[in-house]
């Protein structure tokens, strides 16, 4: 008897409740900046793509669903020639993303992706790629790695000498 | 063998080893750089410390390099004191503080030696804040891309490129931290191992160009373990496939075979296989000459029905086809009817091989075995171009003899400098006897170059001078000096080896080769007799029988043959354009099965796709009589199958039709017991580990599930492969599996190919379970060979007409690799090699057009003046597309072309 009494108290106590109901999609929920929902390529500051095409995320994913092919280009710069996302198989663990050491594969809060057709969640880089950096402003991978890919010649960087002059027999 | 103390735990470990190849072959992960299995210790890169106690009451010991520490009885090391891991940590990150941030976008990266040892030492984070030293790259030719700045300085390139292949065009530049590893100008490598600095690099220098054209991880690549088929040697490879498309070779260790390297033709001559002169469908040519392409079952059924109609029906095997294929032809035609595929001349020549190494009582040793030999004689063969790995295998044995001082001094075998310090360059008894200067002979002790009749009369003359019983030979003075010296040499050897081969097509060559071998055994030495075959499978087409192709010739020319099928054979590689044009007049139906285009599919009225080595699984027999198993990396998304599984749809025996790969074999060795041991060369397709097949694919494979999805985005499964113990997919054993089914090397903590440490019984030795492949043929004690007496005369060409040989290249001379892009940067142009003496009769000079009848046509070379070539001799390069089927030697004229 007792607990029912319990019981019908907190009920109608719950009607004073804030409603976590909202009216989607009319009201959007709020989602944090590093929310994993869909998942996108980004350029660097130089308006390049990050991609270097290292198959790290293809790697990382648990459920394979990541799949690319490296290219270079005239300056030997690397870069995918395709990169597919599967999203029908896509679990959004983010692993792609931490595994990325260019900051190119980056997690991003929107989730509304629903697809009619189970063939139209296969992502390729068109559909992938924006023109923007992300979260993660300010890093161009190519200015800090060692090979010349046109971004910088040898030497060029910021924690590189002038490259060596190797006919110099001088201590 | 001898017992030593690891922390404190005693091991059996062999004598006379060094502590670090012991360590590693009881299982510990020590951390190393400069040391190589191959290439032994220098003690350079001081990556393997450990400490050495003097006995049990030394509690503080002192630490030393493992790889320069001898294994004594009772010695006490170890690998886990905090003092050798402290040093081993700090040393790798001062190697590693001019390595740069390259990973992602180093194509060593998941298979790089530096980051496993980096790994393993525990040195994870960076603490040097200060500017890192930076190189400029080289152009070092079509097969390797050069990036300096990743080096750390192990010298392990130097020492395989300038000390072990003995390349001239590389070396070390520089000091301190500067040193830099290239050629003194941008420029092609020359040596024809250059490839294998991809290996012996342990990080990122020297890599793969013709991978980084279509890149892919290690982890992402379906391998399988196969057989190279770009000469007669038979190197094991692993080759690699990622969308449907063949992405590199590698090495597969062999112990008996090629052990740690291959020659850059069976590295880099894979791209033929994603040629776009690949036929992927079936073909079918009307009368009036047009293509139309056909779908499998169509194409099928025409052929089967025509094969019904027809009255005879002739089937033309192939030396570069597997037994299998061969066999399956010859059960479809009948033994009467199938030809060998080669010309009369040169399938003489590999039955005489055959007969000599069946019943010489010679050995014919391994390839890795002719590394043992002291004294070697090489008859007419330029090996470097013929059977390139060979060349390596015999400049390790021309160091043999120089050895033995060091030998002397107790200077043990692994302690790399100090033996090359004792060795001071001295060449070992190494002689060869060849038409023209060869690649080989700076490593050689003495050359002969003379008329290939003169060396077959100087090989008798050997034989002759060991032993008096042999046929005697008049000779000249200059070759009676060079005949007593290396009878003198080959008679003070222990263990003396004779090499000769096909190459020059010259039978007495063979026959003189096997005369000197059988004197030296006479006299009780442990002598060796190696033969070099012109293809892959030339052996062991020879032991499956059959005409030649003159004989095949003749008989379409009788008439009656209304129907012919040819396996994967180009006939204009074999004989003249002329009389093969002939044929195909003679002949209604021809089939061809083949897998790329060429000008024998071009005059089919058939067409079938067969798969390369990449797209078929078989047995080959290499030329010392070795029957090795090759598998099928992936299946093809095309119409291409393996040849013998297109023939298996015309036999008429359903029980052979309907049968794996085993099954066809248990046929062929029911009808040959000769090739009884082709059973034993791997197991068979019913093999299991526990239940499980053994993956192509590693563990880590990725993207399975998106590499489909763009074209139906339910996966498909995955192909089954019901030819062998292997599985397409990454489902399965992992561990190590038999030797002969490994598609690849890999062990917790060593991605890098140094894993194969892992897989072997003893560093350099064995591997796990056995080498892969079964010898077929053994020299029996009870053989009696009599000398052969077919001693030649010199056939000078008349006056004014030069006599015409061939001259073997590696890239170029073999029919599938010359269709291999990177490989086609390095064919020489055609030219003609002449002495200065008969160009001087001639008035040309180096660098001039001249013509050249060659059976009706002609042909335009530019002129080389040599030195090396004796008076009278002249060569082109064998194996060109446009003169592949002309038999050597002849007599022509040169005619300058004056414009």
């Amino acid at each position: 008897m007792i607990s029912h009494l319990r019981s019908l108290w907190l009920v109608f106590k719950h009607m004073f409740h804030k409603r976590e109901t909202i009216q989607y999609p009319e009201e959007k929920p709020y989602l944090p900046p590093r929310w994993r929902g869909r998942i996108v390529l980004t350029r660097d500051p130089d308006g390049m793509e990050r991609c270097v095409a290292c198959y790290l995320c293809a790697a990382a994913c648990p459920v394979d669903c990541i799949s690319l092919q490296a290219t270079e280009d005239e300056n030997g710069r690397r870069y995918p020639e395709f990169f597919r996302i599967n999203f029908s198989r896509c679990i959004f663990c983010g692993y792609c993303e931490d595994a990325c050491p260019t900051y190119a594969i980056q997690l991003i809060p929107d989730f509304e992706m629903a697809e009619y057709d189970r063939q139209n969640l296969v992502y390729e880089k068109e559909d992938l790629l924006i023109s923007g950096q992300g979260k993660y402003h300010g890093y161009n991978f190519y200015r800090v790695a060692g090979v010349d890919a046109g971004v910088k010649p040898k030497g060029g960087g910021e924690t590189e000498s002038e490259p060596v002059d190797v006919r110099k027999l001088l201590p | 063998m001898a017992t030593i103390y690891i922390d404190n735990v005693p091991y059996q470990v062999k004598d006379g080893d060094n502590m670090l190849s012991a360590c590693l072959a009881l299982g510990f992960n020590i951390t190393y750089f400069c040391w190589h299995p191959a290439l032994h210790s220098v003690g350079a890169c001081r990556q393997c410390a450990i400490v050495r106690y003097r006995d049990e009451n030394d509690t503080r010991g002192r630490i030393v390099m493992a790889c320069m520490e001898p294994v004594v009885d009772q010695a006490r090391i170890s690998i886990e004191s905090p003092e050798a891991k402290k040093f081993r940590t700090q040393n790798i990150e001062s190697l590693m503080i001019n390595h740069p941030h390259d990973c992602p976008v180093c194509d060593e990266g998941g298979e790089c030696h530096l980051q496993d040892m980096t790994v393993m030492s525990g040195h994870n984070y960076r603490r040097y804040r200060f500017k890192k030293r930076t190189h400029l790259n080289q152009y070092l030719g079509p097969f390797l891309h050069h990036e300096m700045n990743r080096c750390i300085q192990c010298y392990r390139c130097v020492r395989f490129y300038n000390d072990y292949a003995e390349g001239k065009d590389f070396g070390v530049f520089a000091v301190h931290d500067d040193v830099y590893f290239g050629r003194f100008t941008p420029g092609v490598l020359e040596n024809e191992f250059s490839g294998n600095l991809v290996e012996v690099c342990p990080t990122g220098v020297f890599t793969d160009k013709t991978l980084r054209k279509h890149y892919t991880r290690k982890w992402d690549l379906t391998n399988a373990p196969t057989i190279c088929h770009h000469c007669s040697l038979g190197c094991n490879i692993i080759a690699s496939e990622r969308y449907g498309s063949l992405r590199r070779i590698l090495n597969r260790y062999n112990g008996e075979v090629n052990g740690y390297f291959i020659c850059d033709r069976g590295r880099f001559g894979y791209e033929h296989v994603n040629s776009e002169r690949r036929i992927r469908h079936a073909l079918k040519q009307d009368p009036a000459g047009q293509w139309q392409g056909m779908k499998t079952k169509q194409a099928l059924a025409e052929i089967q029905q025509k094969l019904r109609a027809a009255r005879k029906v002739i089937g033309i095997g192939s030396p570069r086809a597997s037994l299998e294929s061969n066999f399956l032809l010859q059960q479809l035609v009948g033994a009467d009817h199938f030809y060998a595929g080669v010309s009369a001349k040169q399938a003489k020549l590999v039955q005489e091989v055959l007969h000599i190494m069946q019943n010489s009582g010679v050995r014919t040793p391994s390839l890795k075995e002719t590394e043992s030999y002291d004294a070697i004689l090489v008859l007419g063969e330029d090996v470097t171009h013929t059977a390139p790995m060979l060349a390596l295998t015999l400049r390790q044995a021309a160091k043999n003899q120089p050895k033995e001082k060091a030998k002397a001094l107790k200077i043990a075998e692994w302690n790399d400098a100090a033996v090359r310090e004792v060795i001071q360059g001295q060449k070992g008894p190494l002689f060869i006897a060849a038409p023209y200067a060869t690649r080989l002979d700076d490593a050689a002790r003495a050359c002969h170059r003379a008329h290939p009749d003169v060396l077959a009369q100087l090989g008798f003359a050997v034989a002759h001078q060991i032993d008096a019983h042999a046929p005697t030979v008049e000779t000249s003075g200059a070759v009676q000096a060079f005949v007593s010296q290396v009878a003198e040499a080959l008679q003070a050897a222990r263990k003396p080896l004779i090499v000769a081969g096909t190459s020059l097509m010259h039978e007495a060559l063979i026959h003189a080769a096997a005369n000197v071998a059988l004197a030296l055994k006479k006299l009780g030495k442990q002598s060796g007799l190696f033969y070099i075959v012109p293809e892959v499978n030339s052996l062991g087409l020879t032991m499956l029988g059959g005409q030649d192709l003159d004989a095949a010739l003749e008989e379409v020319e009788k008439g009656g043959v209304d129907m012919a099928i040819v396996l994967e054979n180009d006939l204009y590689r074999r004989l003249p354009a002329e009389r093969v044009d002939r044929f195909f007049q003679r002949v209604p139906t021809v089939v061809v099965l083949d897998a790329l285009a060429n000008r024998t599919g071009e005059k089919a009225q058939y067409v079938l796709p067969a798969g390369t080595f990449a797209e078929s699984s078989g047995t080959v027999v290499n030329n010392e009589g070795r029957a090795q198993r090759f598998y099928q990396v992936f299946k093809p998304h095309d119409d291409i199958r393996s040849s013998w599984k297109w023939l298996q749809q015309f036999v008429n025996d359903s029980a052979l039709a309907q049968t794996n790969l085993d099954g066809v074999i248990i046929r062929l060795t029911a009808a040959y017991p000769d090739l009884k041991g082709i059973l034993e060369a791997a197991p068979g397709a019913d093999f299991r580990v526990g239940t499980q097949k053994i993956p192509r694919e590693p563990h880590r494979y990725s993207g399975r599930t998106a590499m489909l999805a763009h074209i139906q985005v339910s996966e498909p499964k995955p192909p089954e492969d019901p030819d062998s113990p292997l599985s397409f997919t990454m489902e399965g054993y992992v561990g190590t599996p038999p030797a002969p089914l490994t598609p690849f090397f890999w062990s917790p903590g060593w991605n890098s190919v140094q894993s194969v440490n892992k897989y072997q019984q003893e560093i350099a030795g064995m591997l796990k379970g056995g080498n892969p492949g079964k010898r077929l043929i053994e020299a029996s004690e009870q053989a009696t060979m009599s000398y052969f007496t077919d001693m030649p005369t010199v056939s000078m060409p008349p006056n004014g007409q030069l006599s015409i040989w061939p001259a073997y290249h590696i890239f170029g001379s073999e029919e599938l690799s010359a269709q291999s892009a990177p490989i086609q940067e390095r064919i020489p142009e055609p030219y003609v090699a002449i002495s200065t003496a008969d160009a001087a009769k001639l008035q040309v000079n180096e660098g001039m057009r001249v013509q050249m009848q060659l059976n009706g046509t002609t042909i335009e070379l530019t002129v080389q003046v040599r030195n090396d070539i004796p008076e009278g001799l002249a060569a082109i390069p064998a194996g060109w597309e446009a003169w592949a089927g002309i038999t050597y030697p002849f007599f022509t004229t040169l005619n300058p072309i004056h414009s």
